[in-house]
């Protein structure tokens, strides 16, 4: 009956999304009056999920499974509800569970609501409130079937601790051969990525061109932040596509956004719309970015940034 | 190649979301409907194995017969066939097992979809449609080449990107970067004449039923005002970033 939550990890230590999950989890479980069992895959010490409320961690160990694989991941997830005969499956909503939860859903004839902001509202019938519209609304639906998948957005929930120890199990699922083979995996490992980033720093037209980005990246460095930028820069080609956030780009929910020369178009607000704090510098004071943000600066961005740069790093020293 | 393009009918994106009848429906008054972004990306895509590959493009809804206006665009577009599955989408699992129905009557080796609707944004069609057909299945997929049954397909991961083989019957969740936004095409005249031409089946549904339940809709709580700082003051943006709002 324990509600069941997928754990991520990354070269064996916990994503920030695990601890995440595992706190809505234990959230579920405290209004059904159940526990909490988390199922992890070649995560190394699973001990610290007992912080943030897990009850029993399924450690599942397989070679096979270093490369990350929907279809296989799935369903050893599938076969760790089933063997805990849980109700409710909690997952992040990283690019990996996001293609995972789908099949997990078709696999347990179970009901599957993604982008989830908040702890349901009541279980019976089991009701959850996520996003749509990207950002510019929110739906509250039932989940009415008897197994339910819920994918909870990064950055809503938050992280809960608790005091608790978490028994550990090996669990050894059957793993079938999959249609679809990892040849190669091209990803920065000294930056931050915008899904993972407190902090995303973002650049628009105002910036004039890609050789003006220096500042961008330094401010990023600065704050430990992910660059982004809108959606003309990278239809321009200044910068890659993995870098638009958006409507049609990625969205983001950090914890501060910072946009720059970026007029703040409905379609590029959507997008960053779930950031807690946001800080909008532009020349124009009509820019509808400054209705959005929650502080603005009036002026040139290649003015506004170096300066800012330089109290940061005053700031960073004082408080290191 | 028998290609199978879900196309998603959804508001502009420049749409403003208001709701109805007690916050429980869209209003779709005065909102211009459009090919999901995501889905045309695909499409383009699709016309490219059309083009080079001599595949044939079906384009497919599940919706009523509001829709059709969007399915006549990708057929001016270029597709070579429209079918709309009659019955009003009600969650992704309903749509997922109402288009495994006619990805099973048609025989398709390649569906594109979008990698999740601009309106709903549950991103669970495509992966739903491969579990329920057993075919291969990549999302967020920002390459797509086809060789034989042999495919390779790039997917956006967090923080970069993979490349994977795979092999037909396959499901992609498509998004841009399957082909550039310069790539996308606007109708000309000869396409919206022929598109008139082009056969529009509608199919009635299975009735599979909603397994999620939309109880209601919420906007979003009203932003407080803008704090100004002044270009020449921007200690003050820092101390207020580290004071007030405790994210530095």
């Amino acid at each position: 009956m324990s509600v069941l939550v997928y754990t991520e990890s990354e070269q064996g230590k916990f994503k920030k999304v695990a601890f995440e999950v595992a706190s809505y989890a234990k959230a579920v479980a405290d209004q059904m009056g159940t526990t909490v069992t988390a199922v992890t895959v070649n995560a190394g010490d699973s001990s610290e999920l007992g912080s943030y409320g897990v009850d029993k961690v399924l450690n599942i160990n397989n070679g096979d499974l270093d490369k990350f694989n929907a279809a296989a991941y799935a369903s050893a997830i599938e076969q760790a509800a089933k063997q805990e005969g849980s109700k409710v499956v909690v997952l992040s909503s990283s690019a990996d569970s996001k293609y995972l939860a789908p099949l997990v859903a078709i696999g347990l004839d179970a009901g599957y609501a993604s982008n989830v902001v908040e702890a349901p509202s009541s279980t019976a019938p089991f009701t959850v409130k996520r996003t749509a519209f990207t950002n510019k609304a929110f739906n509250v639906t039932s989940i009415d079937t008897d197994v339910k998948v819920v994918g909870v957005s990064k950055n809503a929930f938050g992280l809960v601790e608790s005091s608790g120890n978490a028994a550990s199990e090996d669990f050894a699922p059957a793993i079938s051969a999959s249609g679809v083979t990892v040849q190669s995996v091209d990803k920065a490992t000294d930056k931050v990525t915008i899904a993972d980033a407190e902090i995303v720093v973002s650049g628009g037209r105002g910036l004039k061109g890609p050789e003006n980005w220096g500042m961008v990246e330094e401010l990023a460095d600065v704050l430990g932040a992910a660059t982004a930028c809108s959606k003309p820069v990278s239809d321009l080609g200044w910068r890659p596509h993995s870098e638009h956030v958006g409507q049609t780009g990625k969205p983001v929910a950090s914890n501060l956004y910072i946009a720059i020369g970026i007029s703040g178009a409905i379609q590029h607000l959507a997008g960053i719309n779930s950031s807690k704090v946001k800080v909008v510098i532009n020349t124009d004071p009509e820019a509808p970015f400054f209705k959005a943000a929650d502080y603005g600066v009036v002026g040139d961005a290649f003015e506004v940034v170096p300066t800012l740069i330089e109290k940061l790093k005053a700031f960073k020293a004082q408080n290191a | 190649m028998k290609i199978l393009v879900c196309i998603s009918h959804v508001p502009d994106t420049t749409s403003k979301i208001n709701f109805t009848e007690g916050d429980t429906k869209f209003d779709t008054n005065g909102v211009q409907f459009v090919i999901n972004p995501n889905d045309e990306f695909g499409l383009t895509r699709a016309m490219w194995f059309k083009e080079k590959q001599g595949a044939n493009v079906t384009v497919v809804n599940v919706g009523g017969p509001e829709t059709e206006p969007t399915l006549r665009k990708a057929l001016a577009i270029g597709a070579d066939a429209a079918i709309r599955v009659n019955t009003q989408a009600k969650d992704g699992v309903q749509v997922a097992k109402e288009l495994a129905n006619v990805v099973n009557e048609g025989g398709y080796d390649l569906v594109i979809a979008g990698r999740e609707s601009i309106d709903y944004n549950g991103g669970m069609v495509p992966g739903m449609l491969a579990a329920l057909t057993n075919a291969n299945f990549v999302t967020n997929c920002i390459s797509l080449e086809v060789d034989g049954t042999n495919a390779t397909a790039m997917r956006e991961i967090d923080g970069g990107k993979e490349t994977v083989a795979t092999s037909l019957p396959l499901i992609i969740g498509g998004q841009k970067g399957l082909v550039e936004e310069s790539d996308l095409r606007i109708p000309n005249m000869r396409g919206i004449m022929m598109a008139r031409q082009k056969p529009l089946s509608v199919v009635e549904p299975t009735n599979a039923a909603a397994e999620t339940n939309s109880v209601k809709f919420e906007k979003p709580a009203p932003k407080g005002a803008v704090t100004l700082v002044d270009a020449d003051n921007i200690d003050q943006l820092v101390s207020l970033l580290h004071n007030e709002a405790k994210v530095i």
